[in-house]
């Protein structure tokens, strides 16, 4: 009996855990960072869509944990958790943070953003001791990623530079 | 503003109105450029969640020619002037008289300059119609050009809004060629105001804030 594949797909500030043989895929990261923990054994993995470094950032009094680094990855963590992986197996592979606009001078702290979230997402996945087996960070290009639970790779397009795997 | 489901239908015709005064200006701007005549939609202003504004452009992985600019002053906020490649390549072509330029094959540092200068002109003057309008300071930065996915150079706009929610309004106006309507859908103006800045819009046009 052939089983059907689904593709989880996880939008903007959002987050969801995905079991073999179906995929997680997130589209178009421009500054906002793609973060994946998996345990490849139990062929389980999240996927996360982070679009601020910081929660400190957040001026309202919802809170949304998929948005921020500091408080996506723990909560990401606990996901894969729940869906059978395993704390100290852990491993993750983090894509996007690109800088599509060069501005000149008088570039904002929100200009510089895709470096900041890079930063604050490694920050955290140390910080939980989860290490980083692959990435594909900063440039200037959108991407596109999607996770394969079971062999553990990330698939990754981006419009100039065809697609890749890590 | 923090609840911006209290906006009214009052409030939602300001802000097309807005979007209708800016991208007129643009549109007769664009009309003297190319020396055509230049129509425009009756301006959509949705309110939705960052998905659903991604699907509502046609898909996060969408590739587009984007001129983006920030705008500071006292209603700070994003504009994008969203082009299909084909619209592009055609807005070069005409301007630039170079009728094989292409993005994939021939991208001539002049033809995207010369889009550059198209979103300055138009940017520019949706603008300062939108400053004459209100009577607010308005200052662009330097627009950028970019071709990539939409979802990637749209999440600009949505990072002020994200720190209030998930939730944005956007201001959008489509422009077209009269005698091409099936492009219609091609040329946008995208306004996203920073959270605050609908408060200053309102507040200047004395509408009573929601």
């Amino acid at each position: 009996m052939s089983e059907t594949i689904h593709i989880v797909k996880v939008g903007i500030a959002d987050m969801n855990v995905v079991r073999a043989p179906n995929l997680i895929r997130t589209s178009g990261l421009g500054s906002c960072v793609g973060v994946v923990i998996f345990d490849v054994m139990k062929e389980v993995a999240g996927l996360a869509h982070v679009m601020l470094p910081d929660s400190s950032l957040a001026r309202s009094k919802i809170m949304n944990p998929a948005k921020y680094a500091d408080t996506a990855v723990e909560a990401l963590i606990k996901l894969v958790l729940e869906a059978g992986g395993r704390k100290g197996m852990l491993k993750a592979k983090i894509a996007g943070g690109a800088q599509m606009f060069s501005f000149p001078s008088q570039s904002s702290d929100m200009m510089r953003i895709g470096a900041r979230n890079v930063e604050a997402v490694k920050w955290q996945l140390n910080r939980f001791r989860i290490p980083i087996v692959a990435e594909d960070v900063g440039g200037s290009s959108g991407r596109t990623i999607e996770f394969n639970p079971q062999t553990g790779m990330l698939s990754i397009r981006t419009v100039n530079h065809g697609i890749k795997e890590i | 503003m923090d609840d911006i489901h209290k906006l009214n239908g009052t409030h939602i015709d300001i802000l097309k109105e807005i979007g209708n005064i800016g991208a007129g200006n643009a549109a007769t701007a664009l009309s003297k450029l190319l020396n055509k005549k230049i129509e425009m939609a009756v301006p959509h202003v949705q309110i939705a969640a960052f998905d659903e504004i991604m699907e509502l452009i046609g898909g996060a992985e969408q590739v587009v020619a984007c001129i983006y600019l920030r705008i500071e002053g006292d209603a700070p906020g994003n504009m994008f002037f969203v082009l299909s490649l084909e619209q592009a390549e055609r807005f070069i072509r005409q301007m630039t008289g170079d009728e094989t330029f292409s993005f994939h094959e021939h991208p001539t540092e002049l033809g995207q300059s010369a889009l550059q200068e198209l979103g300055n002109i138009l940017a520019g003057s949706y603008l300062s119609a939108l400053a004459d309008f209100t009577q607010l300071a308005l200052y662009p930065s330097v627009p950028m050009l970019t071709v990539d996915m939409i979802g990637a150079i749209l999440q600009y706009g949505l990072l002020e809004l994200s720190r209030v929610g998930d939730y944005a309004i956007l201001i959008d106006t489509a422009v077209y060629d009269e005698r091409r309507p099936e492009d219609s859908v091609n040329g946008h103006f995208f306004l996203l105001p920073d959270p605050d800045s609908f408060i200053s819009i309102f507040r200047s046009l004395g509408v009573e804030l929601p």
